[in-house]
């Protein structure tokens, strides 16, 4: 009886341990992630392929991020959203419109809509906090992604204010690049997917130049957000993070 | 003023064809004026009805934060129930409502709609919000016939609804369609959804939270309740007053082309009358009329148009009134597409004063172009007017 009690215990502290070291592996790679796609600041040219129903269109645009704070971005193309642009300083939003010559604030809830229709609204687009400060990571297993050796990472929010309760993430093993995300809603009912692909090295770092959304629960073939050109850790003039920049 | 009667009655009879095409005119002229008069009526009376049966109640207490027309206020539009009316919860004189915002993704489509949670043994309100008891895996609710027109659904169909809860966290499950009711309020019904109270205050994290008390009893004077605005039934019908307040303009410029019609052809009678009756008009000066009696006279035959064209109307008019307020009048479009509450079939309602009103303006307004060619008469010279000469 002693022998089978003595057995037991080993077992839950070998399962407590393992799970232990499964946490701490997994948000250490959540940190290398987190160091690879985070940086002081960035600046990068972009195109949105918006694939609808009634065919797809593509948005071309120029941004520029400092932290997670501060962000501006102008559309290049195509001519009925060049001009615009958009600048994000903490938890506020505006836009500019040549059309209208009209800066508007979005807020609040209007910050749940969608980007030029796209599958991304533009509280995804403003959330940049870190997974390490929003989610408790457990490594599932490990698979293969497009031929690249990835951990399959389970993230659950570990506060309140986030807008997917679990994610499901696919890193790679060697250069800590998520390949695919999947974000479930609090049911267990998977919402949005995410494929990222093209991973290039620019300035020492892995990043994936290709990110391609898709809402799971719609039709169509999803959004696909390529970066043709991106510069981490430049020096950007302060006023790019002001209103006035706006009607520039 | 009986002798006068009497001649005014012997001359219109006696005018044969020409009276009786004036008295038609202006008999049509009543019936339609009724009849239209009566419509509004019967679009008042339904669309509240409608509206007090499907929407409002007696009236309502709305969250500060609550605006119809703005769903982005809908996240912050929540409380819980006020103490002062939990009794009257309790009895089932007010109907709590929680009201949200969530997405339906029927065959893929994507399709914002607002999400009312509602207790599913209320009496205030006909939605058969009963069928919300059934068991089921999915979610069971209840659409109205517009938004099953608008999203192809049909009773007895799962599908994915997806909402945030209070803390913006995505949420996601499969609702099945128990009912689909029909109104004619389609505030009620466009891209609305129905589930169960517990259930939605439960999926938005939100217990014992509503946006909406709808109390059974209309009383234009209720307590005040910090936080919650009150919003009585007069308040609450002021769009449907307002809209045939505007409807009942556009009609008025109807009713004075059809009295323009007939006041032209009375007109023309009366000067014609004058002109070619000289000699009698002399007459009567000669056996001691005063001039203004013969004016009156004149009056009285003309303005006997409009008591002949309501005898008249009566005959033809009240079967088809009532006919009409047995049938109704369906509108020719969709009602639906309206956005008010209309039914597809209005029911004239014909109300004492209604009828009474629209005799008393026609007949004033008869008598009054009457008398205007009459007036010509004060101005002849009797010696004149009995030798029938032209003046």
């Amino acid at each position: 009886m002693k022998t089978i009690l003595s057995k037991i215990n080993l077992v839950t502290v070998l399962i407590l341990f393992s799970l232990s070291v499964s946490a701490q592996d997994a948000n250490k790679i959540i940190e290398k992630v987190d160091a690879n796609m985070s940086s002081d600041n960035r600046i990068f040219e972009s195109e949105m392929t918006i694939h609808g129903m009634r065919g797809s269109r593509t948005i071309t645009s120029r941004s520029h991020s400092e932290g997670t704070n501060k962000s501006f971005t102008e559309y290049l193309s195509p001519a009925s959203e060049k001009g615009t642009k958009m600048l994000k300083l903490e938890n506020q939003l505006w836009i500019y419109s040549p059309a209208t010559d009209r800066t508007i604030q979005i807020s609040g809830h209007m910050l749940r809509q969608s980007v030029m229709g796209s599958d991304l609204s533009y509280e995804d687009m403003m959330d940049d906090r870190k997974l390490t400060d929003v989610y408790v990571a457990t490594v599932a297993g490990e698979e293969t992604i497009d031929g690249r050796r990835a951990f399959l990472l389970e993230l659950t929010a570990k506060v309140e204010d986030v807008s997917y309760h679990s994610q499901k993430m696919w890193v790679d093993s060697e250069r800590f690049v998520p390949l695919k995300q999947e974000l479930y809603a609090k049911s267990g009912k998977l919402l949005k997917q995410m494929e990222m692909k093209d991973v290039i090295q620019v300035q020492g770092r892995w990043f994936p130049s290709t990110v391609v959304y898709k809402d799971m629960l719609k039709q169509g073939d999803g959004t696909e957000f390529k970066i043709t050109k991106i510069q981490f850790d430049q020096e950007i003039p302060a006023y790019i993070f002001t209103k006035a920049v706006l009607k520039q | 003023m009986k002798l006068a009667l009497k001649l005014a009655y012997r001359n219109l009879i006696g005018a044969g064809l020409r009276t009786w095409l004036n008295v038609i005119v202006l008999s049509f002229s009543f019936v339609v004026i009724i009849w239209l008069k009566g419509i509004m009526s019967g679009w008042d009376y339904q669309a509240k009805t409608d509206m007090t049966n499907w929407e409002i109640g007696g009236g309502q207490y709305w969250h500060e934060n609550y605006d119809p027309l703005d769903p982005f206020t809908l996240l912050d539009s929540h409380a819980p129930i006020p103490a002062a009316l939990q009794s009257e919860i309790n009895s089932g004189d007010v109907v709590p409502l929680l009201i949200a915002q969530g997405t339906i993704f029927p065959e893929g489509r994507m399709q914002s709609v607002v999400i009312k949670g509602i207790n599913p043994e209320q009496t205030i309100f006909r939605i058969p919000t009963q069928k919300l008891d059934t068991s089921t895996d999915a979610i069971p609710a209840i659409i109205g016939a517009i938004m099953a027109k608008n999203s192809r659904l049909q009773t007895g169909d799962v599908v994915t609804l997806r909402w945030r809860d209070t803390n913006g966290t995505f949420d996601a499950a499969d609702i099945v369609i128990v009912e689909i009711f029909s109104s004619n309020v389609p505030a009620i019904e466009q891209s609305q959804l129905y589930i169960a109270l517990d259930k939605l205050q439960e999926m938005m994290i939100l217990a014992d939270e509503v946006t909406t008390l709808t109390f059974r009893e209309s009383k234009e004077s209720r307590p005040e309740i910090d936080g919650w605005t009150l919003k009585t039934k007069s308040m609450l019908t002021r769009q449907v007053d307002e809209m045939i307040k505007t409807k009942s303009a556009g009609q008025t410029i109807l009713f004075v082309i059809l009295l323009l019609l007939a006041m032209l052809a009375i007109f023309d009678t009366q000067v014609l009358s004058i002109f070619r009756r000289q000699k009698e008009i002399g007459t009567y000066i000669a056996l001691g009329y005063t001039r203004q009696q013969v004016v009156g006279l004149f009056t009285v035959e003309g303005t006997m148009h409009a008591v002949l064209a309501a005898i008249v109307s009566m005959v033809y008019g009240m079967p088809f009134l009532i006919w009409q307020a047995k049938v109704g009048w369906t509108m020719p479009i969709d009602a639906s597409e309206f956005g008010m509450a209309i039914a597809q079939t209005l029911y004239p309602v014909y109300s004492l004063g209604l009828v009474v009103s629209t005799v008393v303006v026609v007949t004033l307004t008869t008598a009054v172009v009457s008398y205007l060619p009459a007036r010509k008469i004060a101005k002849m010279n009797p010696t004149e007017a009995l030798r029938g000469k032209l003046q």
